[in-house]
């Protein structure tokens, strides 16, 4: 498959006044039309900070980009002009936040906001946008979108504002989507609504979508592959069923063996010691060493690279990386 | 799994009795002559029992009115009808000395660290707090000990008591939260969504800490979440709750693996596997819609504008919380309560518990 979407050795800063942190440390990953990646992390691991240098709407200062490209369909967004990179966005890479209540502007109407990207991005008149509003409302199935396009995000339940949020994704049938914690502030019942909605409109369009998110459950359900982050880098890579079956980084097997379990259950849950680090003052070695039931001497002096992981015969494992030096210890553990 | 696990541990008699409490918030029009023009039916006569050293989970969706069960269970809140019994006394309209001599027994422990926890006093002073309150708990010169004793017991440093809360994560700071609660050495702590707002790896420290001190202390827990998977683990009971009324209340097994109300069933199935082979032979209930507001609940059953089972019976009459008529002769785990009139056990084929290996 060829890349839609090509971050290359990407690196992001926070200059504040008590030092540089940190974020994005050297992080690549790719998705091709019709794909759909998860990037997994825990909060501050970087995995929301790359999908906004990826869209340009990183806040800088105090955020600043120091390296690495961003190619999408073949240009490195990044040397693109302010003005060039505003055409991209929205029209062809779209971005769904987590929280849509505070991402909808709430003395707007919905039908306004919605209609206002083809205004902008298409010189539609208002009347023809309005149009256009009510069938992406209806496309992302909010009932009686005739009659609700005249109502304020505050006047929609949690799960309809996130369809909202959606639409106006979808409004000009972007190439790639990026969803951030799309369902996280959703109940239960709703989020499987959504994420069913979401996955349709994706085959539907064969879109690209990154999905961010800190739920194991939401990407075994929806995701081709995962990128694991951990303190600003990518420590493993995998397509989705062999993640969980067989994990080649301590971190990852951290993360699903931390989940409770139904055959667990009257057991102390496993648990990741300590915690993740302080992003301006990121470990030597191994960012994940001092927590690590793995580390050795190694791990504290060296850093891992991204190792290809393949079977212990030498049999490539296609899409398989692992940035642990014991990866072949830890994918025999499973 | 060992067989005493799957048993409920706690056989004891009950120490909390809670007997068709309802919550009503007015709906009021108007600024000078406030008329009423209605109430929202935020807990609408729910009945349980805790049992001493006993986790009772309870689960819903936002809006069912787990929360503010949880706030009237520690009197944050006043109940507008019904009652709750501790240790076989009742409480609810107590006031003054007697409230505040219960209330050292029934402690609180928030899901919010970031909020709950003032940010201009030190972690001494806050986990001290409660000892200002009830000095008959901690004499005056011993409670910075009492604190470092405290703050040791759920595993932070006790040198940090001079710091304040922004020195610290979020996982560390519910440890200050459950410090705190249990400062006074209560019965019962009444947990709102201890765990929601910390990232997995941390989550799992937190789970393990409040089971700790369960087994340590001989605590009940009231533990309420809407990630079913952690209420599974740590719960002994388990309440669902929809539209402020419980749906069914059994065993974590007799929830988890033999639900019989559709809503629950429905729940289960909507929750994410994180295990993608488990989930290819997991049919999925969506259902369709949204929890219908509390101020103009649905007559009859509150689940049945969005039941694939509702027929003109369920508009009508109201279930009551009991062992379904069709179970009454029945044996195993289907039978526990469950307020549907068409209670039926799931397929075999879907009840086989998702993530078993």
């Amino acid at each position: 498959m060829s890349a839609l979407l090509e971050v290359r050795d990407l690196h992001v800063e926070f200059r504040t006044r008590d030092g540089v942190a940190k974020a994005v440390n050297g992080v690549s990953y790719g998705v091709g039309a019709g794909e759909t990646l998860a990037v997994l992390g825990e909060s501050g691991s970087g995995k929301s900070v790359t999908a906004q240098a990826i869209m340009g709407i990183l806040d800088s200062p105090p955020g600043h980009v120091t390296g690495g490209q961003v190619l999408f369909q073949g240009r490195d967004l990044l040397t693109l002009s302010k003005e060039e990179r505003r055409r991209v966005r929205g029209a062809k890479m779209a971005m769904i936040f987590q929280d849509a209540l505070s991402s909808l502007n709430p003395v707007h109407t919905v039908g306004a906001q919605l209609g206002e990207m083809f205004q902008v991005h298409e010189g539609m008149s208002r009347k023809d946008a309005r149009v256009k509003a009510v069938e992406l409302m209806d496309r992302v199935r909010i009932p009686a979108a005739k009659e609700r396009v005249n109502d304020y995000p505050h006047q929609f339940s949690g799960g309809m504002r996130q369809r909202i949020m959606i639409a106006m994704a979808l409004a000009l049938e972007p190439d790639l989507i990026i969803a951030d914690e799309p369902t996280t502030a959703l109940d239960v019942t709703v989020q499987a609504q959504v994420m069913d909605l979401l996955a349709e409109l994706q085959r539907e369009f064969t879109m690209g979508l990154i999905l961010i998110t800190h739920d194991l459950g939401v990407v075994a359900d929806v995701a081709d592959k995962i990128a694991v982050m951990y303190a600003g880098r990518i420590v493993e890579t995998a397509p989705v069923h062999e993640l969980y079956k067989r994990p080649a980084h301590p971190y990852t097997r951290g993360l699903l063996d931390s989940i409770p379990r139904l055959d667990r259950k009257g057991q102390e849950l496993y648990a990741i010691k300590g915690l993740p680090p302080n992003l301006m003052a990121i470990p030597p070695g191994c960012p994940f060493h001092p927590r690590c039931p793995r580390a050795q001497d190694v791990c504290v002096t060296d850093r891992p690279p991204l190792f290809p992981v393949t079977e212990n015969d030498g049999t490539e494992l296609p899409g398989r990386a692992g940035a642990c030096h014991f990866w072949k210890d830890e994918l025999n553990a499973s | 799994m060992p067989p005493e696990a799957t048993e409920a541990r706690p056989t004891g008699e009950p120490i909390l009795e809670v007997r068709d409490l309802a919550k009503l918030y007015p709906l009021t029009r108007g600024v000078v002559f406030r008329r009423k023009i209605g109430a929202v039916r935020a807990v609408d006569t729910v009945s349980f029992d805790l049992r001493r050293g006993e986790t009772l989970g309870i689960v819903g969706e936002s809006g069912c009115g787990k929360s503010t069960l949880a706030k009237m269970l520690v009197h944050l809140e006043r109940p507008t009808s019904g009652r709750i019994l501790y240790k076989g006394e009742d409480i609810t309209r107590l006031s003054g000395r007697a409230l505040k001599a219960v209330r050292r027994n029934i402690q609180m422990v928030f899901q919010d660290p970031y909020t709950s926890l003032n940010p201009r006093m030190t972690v001494g002073d806050i986990v001290g707090e409660p000892f200002d309150i009830h000095p008959e708990v901690a004499p005056k010169g011993d409670r910075r000990r009492r604190v470092q004793e405290l703050l040791d017991v759920v595993g932070l440093n006790p040198e940090y008591i001079n710091r304040y809360p922004h020195q610290f994560s979020g996982g560390q700071r519910q440890r200050i939260g459950i410090a705190r609660g249990l400062a006074l050495n209560p019965e019962i702590i009444i947990c709102d969504e201890p765990v929601s707002a910390l990232d997995v790896s941390v989550q799992a420290q937190v789970v393990n800490l409040l089971e700790r001190l369960q087994d340590e202390f001989g605590l009940s827990y009231v533990f309420i979440a809407h990630d079913l998977s952690v209420v599974r683990h740590i719960s002994d009971r388990v309440g669902v709750m929809y539209l402020g009324r419980f749906a069914e209340i059994g065993t974590d097994e007799q929830i988890y693996d033999y639900p019989t109300h559709p809503y629950t069933q429905a729940l289960l199935s909507a929750v994410p596997v994180p295990d993608p082979e488990a989930r290819e032979g997991r049919e999925r209930i969506i259902l369709a819609g949204d929890v219908p507001s509390p101020a103009n609940p649905p007559s009859g059953c509150r689940f049945r504008t969005r039941c694939w089972k509702a027929q003109d019976k369920c508009a009508q009459e109201v279930p009551q919380l009991v062992v379904p008529a069709g179970f009454r002769h029945a044996e195993g785990p289907v039978v526990h309560d469950s307020a549907c009139h068409f209670a039926e056990a799931l397929p075999q084929d879907m009840s086989e518990p998702a993530s078993a290996e």
